[in-house]
């Protein structure tokens, strides 16, 4: 049994469901990826991780705990962080005050955490008195993934990391992300960039309409001719 | 060329008639500022009674202060208001967070649109500004007591041989001490506190703060405790240097709200430039300078006319001249607030 | 219960009560003071009318409703007063040159504008032009208002008016009212709705100073005082007046013939003192309900027609509107203006009513706030609700004054006669008044956000 399950679930935002019987697993040390076409219900899917939308049918464990009623916030003291697509940092504050909000729900030092953050990202220790509002998109990305690290959490949900970022900054943040899966974190995410995230996946998932369509690890998806035509260009 | 007693004259003329009153005045603009930019970025809305709820605080100050006179205590040279301020203070956050649990609450989970928060604010300003009414009454109410002046204009003359006079009153002073006293703790507070720096995360991304774990009760609670401080607090000095009148309290809403987005609302530096900006342009734009060019002229170009850019009466309608072309000009305002 | 209370029977039963109260009002206090209610209430009901065109229609938040209806007023004088020849003649040209001098300077302002691209340059070309301008004109207008001024001061020491008939005044400020609002919208429509509201909240301030402060225009804080070029008689008048007196006489006629003969004279004189003054109510009474009937009708027509209903889908969903190719900003200063017009309209009534106009008397919270509670509690959107809101709103802002005092009086009687608390609660009762409004607008707000007559759910297509 995977660290993070999320098992048949059914629900949307009130009108229709978005997911029909979508299943998601993954483990700590892992890269799990979710791929699929627009309206897939890709980001739904995650929200529904984060508890963020009314499930109808379906449950979530986390460790092999029942987390499916919980309310966002107490998931992220269970060790669940969570990066959105688009407003992911502070605009206006500094990078380092960015980190220390990550840190808030922490009674501890986190000093140490801090550092190892600058360590997996040296370009934000470097700017770490500048507004993070100031920084290149994938700068701002970089502060995003710290930010939601400060918890020290045991899973990392990212959405569209590397929407509207340049291929060599992708590259970077994914080079950053499999270090982040080294750590022993589970990372989920959505990705547009699918043969590229692929690549990097010990897992992945092929939403379509709200539910699993094709499901193997990053390298058998990529070999398989189905996905490869339809979902991947080629 | 003007000797050089006319040119000292003449910077005496303007310090005592426009530098010095514009000085006061911009920081008591300035403080009620602060408190609308701070509603505005934290709970996101305009809020229509911080006037009368300066005119409350101010109130409470009063009528402790009218206690504290009949039970003989007194702040030696200091007005003894300064001593009923925490009461005032207290009175107001009451009154604030009594009007946020009944009124913003429901609109703030429910999500309303900022308009329909803009008149609900309305109807707290009308129930605020009857309270002060009812309890105080409509009229101007004078609560300055201890030392009036550091000196006199009569002897700044006899000290300085000049035929200008310079006047320092106790309150103008006072009230660059407090305000300065009072931003360099916010602006502390902000900056390098745990919960100043959430509530400046909450002001700059609600959801991404939730998602940190940010408590968002305590941010709102925190926020009105300084709104309700800095509202009472930039009232009793007004007071304090002009006198207390309910009505000049709600009119000043518009210079402050003037203040705050000139400065750029949501910015707390920008509503203390903002304060200062507005009060100079009014003093400046409606002071006559016929005297100060008599000093620095030859007698050939002496002016004839008051040499006033507008009546002093039009002195209100100088903020909003300048509101209305900051809104075109540049609408983030000075220190780019949040854009509208 | 709930069916009596459905969306059909509101409107009925609201004017239903609103006219029993009025009616309370005439048999318990007096006839004439309940007619000067109705009055103010249909002034009230026009204003609150042209506040619906701007929020129930659009959603627009104008918080100047104030400086428009002062602009009514302002027309008022400036169409029924006599000309000052004499003003005329010593300053008339000093002002012609300065306004001929602000168009120059307007067009001047518009050319540099247009021609230079947007840069330092022509910053510093327009405020040299602006400086310029500044000294240029008041060179010619300080010595003209100096002189203007000061032509009997005691008496006028303004230019004067037309000398027209006041009530062409209720065309001319409605035009008047429209053509500053076209001028505010251009600056102010751009803005997000807070931000309008403040906007026009210090321009309605910026129109009041003027009105206070140029005296040359209609005499500042000293005041116009005797409209008399009314559009009805004057009681004195009606009171020598045989048919008038014949009418009374006929109409008491059971009354009097019960009287002794020596009586019958005096109780004659007094009834026709009295009816005189109802009856100059009740013809200003025929003469705002033609009004109110009027904008009634076509706001509703308006509200009905291919217009209104792109109006309601601009407020409904502005994004969705503006993407299918709609100018919301041009749609917007359409309403901003028709529903300012509609304002000044009422201010020019209101000050023919009154007879004088006095530019002190205009604060925000009466002629702004107080109408915004009429649009809201009455029901925004919904034109009956909105004349509905005008009529209980002035009704409650009246009555709750004396309704304040006695319930003060009630709570207080059993304290000390002459104790200072008592007597402090009594004299600052008046201001409760105010905690009503805001407390009516609160729970309005939270219980029946749509007002008591609410808008009427219809579908409707972009």
């Amino acid at each position: 049994m995977s660290y993070l399950v999320a098992d048949q679930l059914r629900g949307g935002y009130g009108g229709a469901d978005i997911l029909n019987g979508c299943s998601l697993s993954v483990d700590k040390g892992e890269v799990a990826v979710i791929v699929g076409p627009n309206g897939a219900g890709k980001s739904t899917a995650m929200k529904a991780l984060l508890g963020m939308l009314d499930l109808r049918e379906g449950s979530v464990t986390l460790g092999g705990k029942d987390i499916t009623h919980m309310s966002p916030q107490d998931r992220v003291s269970e060790g669940i962080a969570f990066v959105p697509q688009t407003h992911n940092v502070f605009g206006g504050m500094t990078v380092e005050e960015n980190l220390e909000m990550g840190a808030f729900l922490r009674t501890d030092d986190f000093t140490e955490t801090m550092e190892q953050i600058y360590d997996l990202f040296p370009i934000l220790k470097e700017k770490r008195r500048q507004n993070a509002g100031e920084l290149s998109g994938g700068q701002r990305q970089q502060v995003a993934v710290g930010r939601a690290m400060m918890t020290q959490p045991s899973v990392l949900m990212l959405d569209e990391p590397t929407a509207g970022v340049s291929p060599i900054v992708m590259d970077e943040l994914f080079d950053r992300i499999l270090e982040v899966k080294q750590q022993g974190i589970a990372v989920l995410m959505v990705e547009q960039n699918a043969a590229q995230a692929l690549n990097i996946a010990d897992k992945g998932y092929v939403l379509v309409t709200g539910t699993n369509k094709h499901t193997g690890s990053g390298d058998e998806l990529l070999a398989d001719p189905v996905v490869r035509r339809t979902f991947l260009g080629g | 060329m003007p000797e050089f007693t006319d040119i000292l004259n003449a910077i005496v003329l303007f310090s005592n008639f426009v530098l010095i009153p514009a000085a006061s005045y911009g920081a008591q603009l300035a403080l009620g500022a602060l408190g609308i930019t701070l509603v505005y970025s934290i709970l996101r809305f305009s809020n229509f009674a911080h006037g009368d709820l300066m005119a409350f605080g101010t109130m409470c100050v009063i009528l402790v202060t009218w206690g504290f006179q009949s039970m003989g205590i007194s702040f030696g040279p200091l007005p003894t208001a300064l001593l009923a301020l925490p009461f005032g203070i207290i009175g107001a956050i009451g009154l604030s967070l009594m009007f946020d649990k009944t009124v913003y609450t429901f609109y703030r989970t429910k999500n309303s649109d900022p308009v329909i928060f803009v008149i609900v604010s309305t109807g707290v300003m009308f129930m605020t500004n009857a309270i002060v009414r009812f309890i105080i009454g409509p009229n101007d109410q004078r609560f300055m007591d201890g030392t009036k002046f550091l000196f006199r204009s009569r002897e700044f003359k006899e000290f300085t041989g000049l035929s200008e006079g310079l006047a320092l009153k106790s309150t103008q002073v006072l009230t660059l001490t407090v305000t300065l006293i009072a931003v360099a703790a916010l602006f502390y507070f902000l900056q390098k506190t745990r919960t100043g720096k959430a509530m400046r995360a909450f002001s700059d991304n609600k959801d991404l703060a939730l998602l940190s774990g940010i408590n968002p009760d305590r941010v709102v609670f925190i926020t009105w405790i300084i709104v309700a401080a800095l509202a009472t607090t930039a009232g009793t000095l007004y007071g304090l240097d002009k006198s207390f009148k309910p009505f000049t309290y709600f009119m000043l809403l518009l210079p402050m709200f003037a203040a705050a987005i000139v400065g750029g609302i949501g910015s707390p530096i920008g509503a203390v430039v903002g304060g200062f900006v507005i009060a100079f342009s009014e003093v400046i734009v409606t002071y006559a300078y016929k005297k100060f060019f008599i000093y620095l002229m030859p007698e050939s170009l002496e002016p004839t006319g008051l040499m006033q850019f507008l009546s002093t009466d039009y002195k209100f309608a100088v903020s909003f001249i300048i509101l209305v072309v900051v809104l075109l000009i540049r609408p983030t305002g000075i220190f780019k607030g949040q854009s509208i | 219960m709930n069916e009596l209370l459905s969306q059909q029977n509101r409107a009925p039963l609201a004017f239903a009560v609103m006219a029993l109260l009025l009616l309370a009002v005439g048999m318990g206090q007096s006839w004439p003071y309940a007619l000067a209610i109705l009055n103010l209430c249909l002034i009230s009901a026009v204003m609150s009318l042209g506040v619906n065109i701007q929020w129930g229609y659009a959603g627009l938040l104008n918080l100047g409703v104030m400086g428009f209806t002062a602009l009514g007023g302002l027309a008022a004088v400036l169409v029924s007063e006599a000309p000052v020849l004499e003003a005329w003649s010593v300053g008339g040209q000093g002002m012609a040159v300065s306004f001929i001098l602000v168009v120059i300077t307007i067009i001047l302002s518009i050319l540099v504008y247009r021609n230079m691209a947007a840069s330092w340059q022509r910053r510093v070309a327009l405020t040299v032009l602006y400086i310029g301008a500044f000294f240029t004109i008041n060179h010619f207008y300080e010595p003209a208002v100096n002189a203007i001024e000061s032509v009997n001061p005691a008496t006028s020491g303004f230019l004067g008016g037309m000398g027209m008939p006041i009530i062409f005044s209720w065309i001319l400020g409605g035009v008047m009212a429209a053509g500053v609002a076209w001028v505010v919208g251009k600056i102010t429509l751009g803005l997000r709705s807070d931000y309008l509201a403040i906007a026009t909240l210090g321009i309605s301030e910026i129109i009041i100073a003027v009105l206070k402060n140029e005296d040359w225009l209609a005499r500042g804080v000293k005041n116009v005082a005797g409209l008399d070029r009314r559009p009805v008689p004057f009681e004195l008048d009606l009171q020598t007046t045989p048919w008038f007196i014949d009418m009374v006489q006929s109409l008491f006629s059971g009354r009097l013939a019960a009287l002794a003969d020596n009586d019958r004279a005096e109780a004659l004189h007094q009834l026709v003192i009295q009816s005189s003054s109802i009856f100059v109510k009740l013809c200003y009474t025929g003469l705002f309900t033609v009004v109110l009937v009027a904008v009634l009708l076509l706001s509703m027509k308006a509200l009905n027609s291919p217009w209104g209903r792109m109006m309601r889908a601009i407020r409904d969903n502005e994004e969705a509107a503006n993407a299918m190719g709609k100018n919301v900003v041009r749609q917007h200063l359409q309403v901003f203006v028709l529903g300012s017009a509609v304002v000044g309209i009422a201010g020019a009534m209101l000050v023919t009513l009154d007879g004088q106009f006095t530019p002190t008397s205009y604060q925000p919270l009466r002629f702004t706030f107080l109408v915004w509670l009429m649009v809201i509690i009455g029901g925004s959107g919904n034109n009956l609700g909105a004349v509905f809101g005008g009529f209980f709103i002035w009704f409650m802002w009246i009555e709750a004054e004396p309704l304040s005092i006695a319930f003060m009086d009630l709570v207080t009687m059993g304290m000390d006669q002459a104790s200072d608390l008592r007597a402090h609660l009594l004299k600052s009762a008046p201001h409760l008044r105010l905690f009503i409004m805001g407390l009516t607008l609160l729970l309005t707000m939270r219980f029946m956000p749509k007002g008591i007559i609410p808008e009427e759910t219809r579908l409707h297509s972009v």
